[in-house]
């Protein structure tokens, strides 16, 4: 467990717990009970069907980072957890969104996605559906974007993200 | 390798008695049904109890009592809702305890069946882990990690819930192979008990600078029996030591050095070294508000030592200058080794020493005496029992004024002989408790000291102690009223006393008493006292209950008011123009 100097408000963690039944409502639990708040959280299991993988976003503000971290490891199912610093990591949120998209917009709209690097997975008479990876500031960006056609539907994963490489001597984005 | 073929009931049982199970506390019901079978043909001693509740505080009693972890069994629902307050109370105090609850069939999960709730759901937050077993295999490793889990480290409840259906011999999913070959597989799971002699070092040097230093010491002390280190270590650096609520005995109050009990009914003593010091030596406590008070303006001056098995409780409340992860005993060991060899410093605390004596001498522990007329003390009755008993006596007690005055003006001079419901404050705690320590220790006397109050809570247990032979004693300290609560209604509340009267007359505590099984004793008259505590130490063939009637308008001294800094310690009324 590396305790860094919190100098953000948010950080990640990455929580490697066991992959057993009613593991993430412990961790959801405890982040209540605490008054711990949490910007965003995903969970899947990992290359290793033992254990699971939560990434969690958590807010400084609502508790310090120390006592975050070592409330968490107190679970008996967390069996490491890792602080990724914002600038050595590498983040990504993936959207889902449904937009309203008459014939006469879609050039509009389909010339944001291309910049902001999206892909249209469905067009519909009055409707495109719209995926797009990236670094969560960059998607709430394009959310931002597409709010003036008018947003059907949206999903978003919260993010994920993965320690840079050691020898990537620049800080990830 | 042996193995052998059974069901989980049987299995379970075997499993308890693996882990040297010697007592457990409980009450069988539907879904719990087939583990009681095989108790009839167990070595373990089952304790039938009157409320689910008494169950859980009797394994708390027993395991601070003893230090091995008490359990308790009890079937699903309402039982396990009954237990939740044992489970908090566990918890809240670091108590090792396993608590096994029946739960509805596998199948029958999550469809709202009779007497099913989400037990480990509710529990989660209030136990140091929780299990919810769904195979008849895994039964003998999920009770080993249990018992495992509950004893290192931190101590804390444990629960195991278990379905009927892979306990039931009736169903084939309760068919399993027993082997005696069980490890237990928590990749998750590291407490870390060993010292850091580097920060050992550094702790040596702030106690060897330090003009005030005061040995905070918490109910972790007992957790990891070290007593005897605790005393080395005093007794070594000459520095003074204050027990919280949770580790009076830990040190004893009759050595030159214990200046008692801390917080918001400690001592002035106690309170005003900690607010001065410029060394707060904290073994095993965690700075709870009840110790703090105000925490903006709690020892201002002070550097933090802060010796700690759990991780999360440095830093909490109080950032340490000094943090010694790890097990106490060891980290006291290891500073009592590093001091030793190279010196506890050459800093004159004479200064310290008479200021400390001082306060001792202008603010010593005090009510107002008695006069003809007026009603029964109740420190006059504790001072009465303290020194009526044998010195081994443990006492347990419930929660409010009775709780205060008890662990005030007991004299506590060994370890494991005061037990009480410290951080979670459950009223009706003492009779079950009590219950649980006579049950680990039939020969020694085990008195309760209860408020009427507490007593209508749990007394109901009495007659499981008639039953199962259990000869408590009880000292009721009635002064017909929610006595603590009373107290900040008249301070606090300009005397509007809101709910807090229960009754004069009723119940009638003798002939409730006598109706359970228990000789019942009433005492109004302070002459009596004496010769009814020496009458119930005689018995020993049932449980003995003193309805002691004593003044309602008897307040707790000294106090710290809510919100207030310990400098705002407010002493007896007589004391109050003592030069502080």
């Amino acid at each position: 467990m590396n305790i860094q100097t919190p100098d953000y408000r948010y950080h990640t963690l990455v929580v490697t717990v066991e992959n057993k039944s009613g593991v993430l409502a412990r961790v959801a639990s405890l982040f209540a009970r605490r008054a711990f708040n949490i910007e965003s959280l995903a969970v899947a299991p990992t290359d290793d069907d033992l254990f699971s993988r939560i990434t969690v976003v958590v807010d400084l503000e609502s508790a310090p980072l120390d006592q975050i971290l070592k409330q968490l490891d107190k679970l008996v199912n967390v069996v490491e957890i890792r602080e990724l610093h914002p600038g050595y990591a590498v983040e990504r949120e993936l959207m889902l969104v449904t937009v309203s998209a008459e014939p006469d917009r879609r050039d509009e709209i389909v010339e944001h996605l291309d910049r902001a690097g999206g892909k249209v997975l469905s067009v519909g008479t009055d409707r495109m559906m719209l995926s797009l990876v990236g670094l969560p500031a960059r998607v709430d960006e394009f959310e931002d974007l597409l709010r003036p056609y008018g947003i059907v539907e949206l999903q978003r994963t919260g993010r994920v993200a993965l320690a840079t490489l050691e020898d990537n001597d620049g800080p990830g984005r | 390798m042996a193995t052998e073929q059974m069901d989980g009931g049987r299995a379970l049982i075997r499993a308890l008695e693996n882990e040297g199970v010697e007592v457990m506390f409980g009450l069988p019901g539907g879904a719990i049904l087939p583990v009681y079978d095989p108790i009839i043909d167990s070595s373990i001693r089952h304790i039938l109890v009157r409320h689910e509740q008494g169950a859980g505080h009797m394994a708390e009693g027993y395991a601070h009592a003893t230090g091995r972890p008490g359990v308790a069994m009890v079937t699903s629902g309402p039982a396990a809702t009954n237990i939740v307050t044992p489970l908090c109370d566990a918890y809240m105090d670091s108590v090792p305890i396993v608590v096994i609850t029946g739960q509805v069939p596998t199948g029958a999960i999550g469809t709202d069946a009779f007497q099913e709730c989400d037990t480990t759901g509710i529990t989660q937050s209030i136990t140091k882990h929780n299990f919810l077993v769904t195979e008849a295999q895994d039964i003998p490793r999920t009770i080993k990690e249990a018992f495992h889990i509950a004893t290192t480290g931190r101590p804390g409840p444990v629960l195991v819930d278990i379905p009927k259906d892979i306990v039931d011999p009736l169903n084939p999913r309760s068919a399993m192979t027993w082997t005696d070959d069980v490890t237990i597989d928590l990749p998750g799971y590291n407490p870390q008990t060993e010292v850091d002699p580097e920060v050992i070092r550094a702790a040596a040097e702030l106690i060897r600078a330090s003009e005030r230093p005061v040995l905070y010491v918490g109910g972790g002390i007992l957790k990891a029996r070290a007593a005897d280190a605790l005393r080395e270590l005093a007794e070594l650096t000459g520095i003074s030591v204050v027990t919280t609520l949770m580790a009076r005995g830990a040190f004893p109050d009759s050595h030159d050095l214990c200046l008692g009990m801390p917080g918001m009914h400690g001592n002035f003593t106690a309170v005003t070294a900690m607010q001065e010091s410029d060394l707060l030596i904290a073994l095993g406590a965690r700075f709870d508000d009840r110790v703090t008070g105000r925490l903006d303006g709690f020892a201002p001056g002070a550097k933090i030592i802060h010796a700690e098995i759990d991780p999360a409780e440095i830093g909490k409340v109080r950032r340490p200058d000094v943090a010694i992860l790890g097990d106490v005993r060891l980290a006291i060991e290891a500073l009592v080794a590093e001091l030793a060899t190279n010196g506890t410093g050459d800093v004159d605390r004479d200064a310290w020493r008479s200021k400390l004596s001082g306060w001792q001498e202008r603010f010593p522990l005090a009510y107002e005496p008695w006069v003809p007329g007026d009603p029964l003390k109740p420190q006059y009755v504790l001072e009465c029992l303290r020194d009526g008993t044998p010195d081994d006596t443990i006492v347990t007690s419930g929660v409010g004024q009775h709780q205060m005055w008890a662990s005030q003006y007991w004299k506590f001079d060994y370890p494991y002989t005061w037990i009480n419901s410290g951080g979670l404050g459950t009223m009706g705690f003492s009779i079950p408790a009590a219950i649980g320590a006579k049950v680990a220790f039939p020969d020694r006397m085990v008195w309760a000291v209860d408020g009427d109050g507490c007593f209508q809570m749990t007394a109901q247990e009495l007659v499981t102690a008639t039953v199962e032979n259990i000869p408590i004693k009880v000292a009721l300290l009635n002064n017909s009223h929610l006595g603590m609560v009373r107290q900040w209604q008249e301070m606090f509340y300009e005397e509007r006393y809101s709910e807090v009267f229960l009754s004069k007359d009723v119940p009638d505590y003798k002939m409730w008493a006598e109706s359970m099984g228990c000789v019942g004793i009433r005492v109004d008259d302070p002459e009596e006292v004496e010769s009814a505590i020496a009458m119930a130490n005689e018995i020993d063939d049932r449980p003995v209950v003193i309805d002691f009637r004593v003044d309602a308008a008897e307040k707790v001294y000294p106090m710290v008011p809510s919100g207030a800094t310990n400098s705002e310690l407010m002493v007896p009324p007589f004391q109050q123009d003592q030069p502080r």
